[in-house]
């Protein structure tokens, strides 16, 4: 075990710790607070993989702008300070699938790369991955663009008052 | 050196979470943080795959579906507040279907 893999276990750790208490939580706000954490552990995670740029954008725009609006809609759907004791539907179908995920997907990748070990990769910086983006990858990226309009404009058609015009 | 299994399995455990989570909880706002748990796993896979490749078209995706997710989140805000007006709660499971 390196250094970087005793880091990448222990913040591996914390992620699933706190998305464990994303999914259990009886309070909607705690649920957005540790969602917080989760989505911080792993933009950590990117930072040891050496993923520097998706890093701090998974920084300014998950735990910038997602939780953010999340905690928005948790407002205005008047969610009640302290536990709710509705929130759940029943257990059984949730965990078999649950479970099935996680072994099978664990299973695979322990059987795929068991105890391969790579070499540290270059840092992605954002100058890299600018040129990646705009030599190969031009095209879905303007199609991305037209796509978070389309979402933007959807949106405000969606939240318009009933009979405003 | 990085043993990429530990990534992985990270992942692998977030996805089932957000999958447990997706299923179980009935309150849509906690349902879409459910699904960004889904999305977060891809990512940390994509970039992991970076690792083992040598290369950077992971990242490239990643960046992505981190803007995909954001407009998703978008329309499922408005969505779930339009539901809210017209029925004051919004659990997925007393949608009316017809």
């Amino acid at each position: 075990m390196t250094v970087s893999d005793v880091l990448l276990t222990a913040v591996g750790l914390v992620a699933v710790g706190a998305a464990l208490a994303v999914v259990m939580t009886e309070h909607l706000v705690r649920a957005g607070l540790w969602l917080v954490v989760t989505l911080g552990a792993i933009a950590v995670e990117f930072l040891l993989l050496r993923a520097e740029f998706a890093a701090w954008v998974q920084v300014l725009i998950y735990v910038g702008a997602v939780v953010v609006l999340l905690l928005f809609a948790v407002m205005l759907t008047r969610a009640p300070i302290g536990p709710s004791p509705d929130l759940d539907r029943p257990l059984g179908p949730a965990l078999l699938v649950g479970a099935g995920t996680g072994l099978g997907l664990s299973t695979l990748f322990v059987w795929v790369f068991a105890d391969r070990q790579v070499a540290v990769p270059e840092t992605g910086s954002a100058q890299r991955l600018g040129e990646a983006i705009f030599a190969d990858w031009v095209l879905p990226f303007e199609v991305l663009s037209v796509l978070l309009l389309a979402a933007l404009i959807g949106a405000i058609v969606l939240s318009r008052r009933e009979g405003a015009s | 050196m990085i043993r990429p299994v530990i990534p992985l399995l990270t992942a692998a455990l977030l996805f089932a979470i957000g999958t447990y989570g997706v299923l179980r909880r009935r309150n849509a706002v906690l349902v879409l943080m459910s699904v960004e748990l889904m999305l977060n796993a891809v990512n940390l896979i994509l970039v992991t795959g970076d690792t083992v490749r040598q290369q950077l078209t992971g990242q490239v995706f990643t960046l992505f579906v981190i803007v995909i997710a954001a407009a998703e989140v978008g329309v499922g805000l408005a969505l779930i507040l339009r539901l809210f007006r017209l029925r004051a709660n919004i659990n997925v499971d007393e949608v009316p279907l017809d």
